[in-house]
């Protein structure tokens, strides 16, 4: 997928004005947090399960490379193969190199973020290989030939007439505006392609050493569907997903639907574990799973290690002030919001992903809500830091940023300024006491006025009150 | 060759030594206590309470509840469902404890196999429930095909009272105990029917999988 996120600022501006993206925006604000919310109301011990999931990812994150092991150890023994790949072009490759032994015509494929990262659709799509999307929302997608704008929800920046004119283009069939026939006539477009698929593609939600299985946690049943009809599984998942046995993921999964979308349990929780055993009569002959790196074992052992725990609930984006203004296609690539906004500039170089850990108010909502109580702020933070350091900051920033500094390394001279700024505003602003204009501050004046100080300032009052 | 490049960089990054017994052991202790994490209060229930907690859940999750005492009265309970809602073909797992129930054999024609596109109905067995959020446990062998779980409009699942336990972890123990520690080619944790709210966060029921899950729980077994 092509990096759009150094348009950020021209995005927003275009997303604040877009009224169907907003309509589409209202859906989601009204629906998860309220959700997560109540969910977390009906389970006491919420938080604790939060300490213990952020330290048990702590653990496997210092154990990383001998979980893999095991994992690894044991998808062999249960018959399947694991596949290393360290870069996005590697695992694109590799899941090719498999359709192709396979001769593959058409795959089927649950929802992955990992295959979205990857850019997976439009590679297979070169090289003579069908996908078809069967999760709802990805199928929409893929319809209109868009991409996710979230992690969880992929169609949330959409509103029910955008579907129904997409499925009445490509279905040919009488348009409808009920969202129950839309998904009556998605159900019967993909029962065939089910069935006539080669390959199935799913992501994993989880990995557990233990037993060297995979699970995916959906409400659909198009994942089951998708692993189970085709001759070949095809798991494509990143290397930070490894847990070490069923008990460990047991944690993961009571914070993950009820962080996610305020469910108590998703509905389908699939664990798979190598191909069809002697006499099963269904299941795929062969299991393979792409585990992608793609920069994760570059962030082990820096201040990025945190980033890692990462479960891919979507809280952190459902809570964000921004997210909910702008939308996820505003970030211009595979993960939105927060938790994007964190990993971008690591998966596609800071030079192009700046602007993200800056798009933030900072209100820490994000990181009360992480289930593995990620400090999001705390890591947006570095990547400003680094974006300052290698003079990637924007002029405006650096000279800013130069201008303060000036002053805040001379005590007097800052007084003396901050004390004549705030009479020579209160001059500007006469009786009414509020600035309608003011240059250099037209971001704040051309909405609302700006109140000028109405006393002395906080230096004033602290030496006045210790007298 | 990318695997030994992933590793080296976890190694580098966590900087481990060229000995790392600690590391090792601590990770095969975990691997082999499979302890518990915290398990939720409500999850660790006396017997009657945890039947109730399965049952409000299930419904919660939308699933449907046929209460019957004894296997006995199974296959005749199954029949009038179908005959009630109009189905007269069912696909079912060839497990002895399915076929060998007193089937009437009017007006419905069985099948055991794997299910296929257009199958109305399938019935299986649980493995067990789940308490905590009114969760089937099923999982694949010879006799009972993955299939019967995700393609019929409706799944019809036989469950016994005495399976059921309070938290998720218990599920797997048992699990573990009834496969010699071999996990099956697929464990499905099914709660309630398909479903999806991709548009417009509109629930719908019935997305890819069965819109309707019927659980025939037994109280006597």
């Amino acid at each position: 997928m092509e990096v759009r996120s150094p348009e950020f600022k021209q995005a927003a501006r275009i997303a604040l004005q877009d009224a169907n993206l907003q309509q589409a925006l209202g859906n989601l604000k009204a629906g998860f947090p309220g959700k997560r919310a109540a969910a977390v109301a009906r389970l006491p011990e919420f938080d604790q399960l939060r300490d213990q999931a952020r330290d048990l990812k702590n653990h496997i994150l210092e154990h990383l490379d001998l979980y893999l092991e095991e994992f690894e150890r044991n998808v062999t023994a249960n018959g399947g193969t694991v596949h290393w790949c360290r870069s996005a072009d590697d695992a694109r490759r590799t899941i090719l190199d498999i359709c192709r032994a396979q001769g593959a015509k058409t795959v089927t494929k649950g929802k992955s973020m990992v295959s979205e990262e990857i850019g997976l659709n439009d590679y297979l799509e070169a090289h003579g290989v069908t996908p078809v999307e069967t999760d709802l929302g990805e199928y929409i997608l893929q319809l209109r030939g868009d991409h996710p704008s979230h992690i969880v929800a992929p169609a949330i920046h959409l509103t029910l007439n955008d579907v129904a004119t997409a499925f009445h283009e490509h279905h040919k069939r009488p348009r409808s505006d009920d969202p129950a026939v839309l998904m009556q006539e998605a159900r019967e477009m993909l029962r065939k392609q089910f069935v006539a698929a080669d390959v199935g593609i799913t992501g994993a939600n989880f990995l557990i050493a233990e037993t060297g299985s995979t699970i995916i946690c959906t409400n659909e049943g198009n994942g089951d569907l998708t692993q189970t009809l085709p001759k070949t599984h095809i798991v494509v998942s990143s290397i930070e997903k490894v847990v070490p046995t069923l008990e460990d993921m047991t944690l993961f999964l009571r914070l993950l639907a009820r962080s996610a979308t305020g469910q108590e349990f998703t509905v389908y929780n699939t664990l798979s574990s190598g191909p069809r055993r002697p006499g099963d009569q269904d299941g795929p002959e062969q299991f393979h799973v792409v585990l992608v790196d793609n920069g994760r074992s570059d962030m082990v052992g820096t201040e990025l290690q945190e980033m890692l725990r990462c479960i891919r609930c979507s809280a952190c984006m459902n809570h964000c002030p921004v997210y909910g203004a702008v939308g996820g296609q505003t970030y211009g690539w595979v993960y939105p919001g927060p938790m994007g906004s964190v990993l971008t500039p690591q998966m596609v170089g800071i030079e192009n992903a700046g602007l993200l850990p800056n798009a933030s108010t900072f209100c820490g909502k994000c990181e009360e809500v992480c289930p593995v109580r990620i400090p999001l702020p705390k890591l947006m933070r570095h990547w400003r830091d680094r974006e300052f350091e290698q003079h990637l900051s924007p002029a405006g920033v650096r000279y800013g940023l130069k201008f303060w500094s000036f002053f805040a390394r001379r005590p007097a001279l800052y007084r003396w300024f901050a004390g004549s700024g705030n009479w020579v505003l209160r001059l500007l602003a006469g009786k009414k006491g509020r600035l309608g204009k003011l240059p250099l501050a037209g971001g704040w004046t051309d909405h609302r006025d700006l109140p000028a100080p109405s006393g002395k300032t906080f230096m004033q009052q602290w030496e006045a009150r210790n007298r | 060759m990318s695997k030994a490049e992933i590793f080296n960089r976890i190694r580098s990054g966590l900087r481990v030594q060229a000995s790392d017994d600690v590391r090792r052991a601590a990770v095969r202790a975990r691997l082999d206590a499979r302890a518990a994490n915290l398990i939720p209060q409500r999850a660790q229930l006396p017997t009657a309470q945890r039947l109730k907690l399965f049952i409000d859940m299930a419904i919660e999750s939308a699933a449907e509840l046929v209460e019957l005492q004894h296997r006995s009265e199974l296959a005749g309970a199954v029949e009038s469902w179908l005959a009630d809602n109009g189905i007269d073909q069912l696909v079912m797992a060839s497990d002895a404890n399915l076929t060998d129930l007193a089937w009437s054999g009017n007006g419905l024609v069985r099948e055991q196999r794997p299910a296929e596109v257009g199958d109305a109905a399938s019935l299986t067995n649980a493995f067990c429930g789940i308490a905590e959020t009114g969760t089937l446990m099923l999982y694949s062998g010879s006799d009972s095909p993955t299939t019967l779980n995700f393609l019929p409009d409706t799944h019809l699942v036989v469950l016994a009272a005495s399976t059921i336990v309070g938290p998720y972890e218990d599920a797997w123990q048992k699990l573990r105990q009834a496969t010699g520690g071999q996990m099956p080619r697929t464990v499905n944790l099914i709660t309630g029917p398909s479903r999806s709210a991709d548009i417009e966060q509109r629930l719908q029921m019935g997305a890819h999988g069965p819109r309707r899950l019927v659980i025939f729980l037994l109280h006597d077994e």
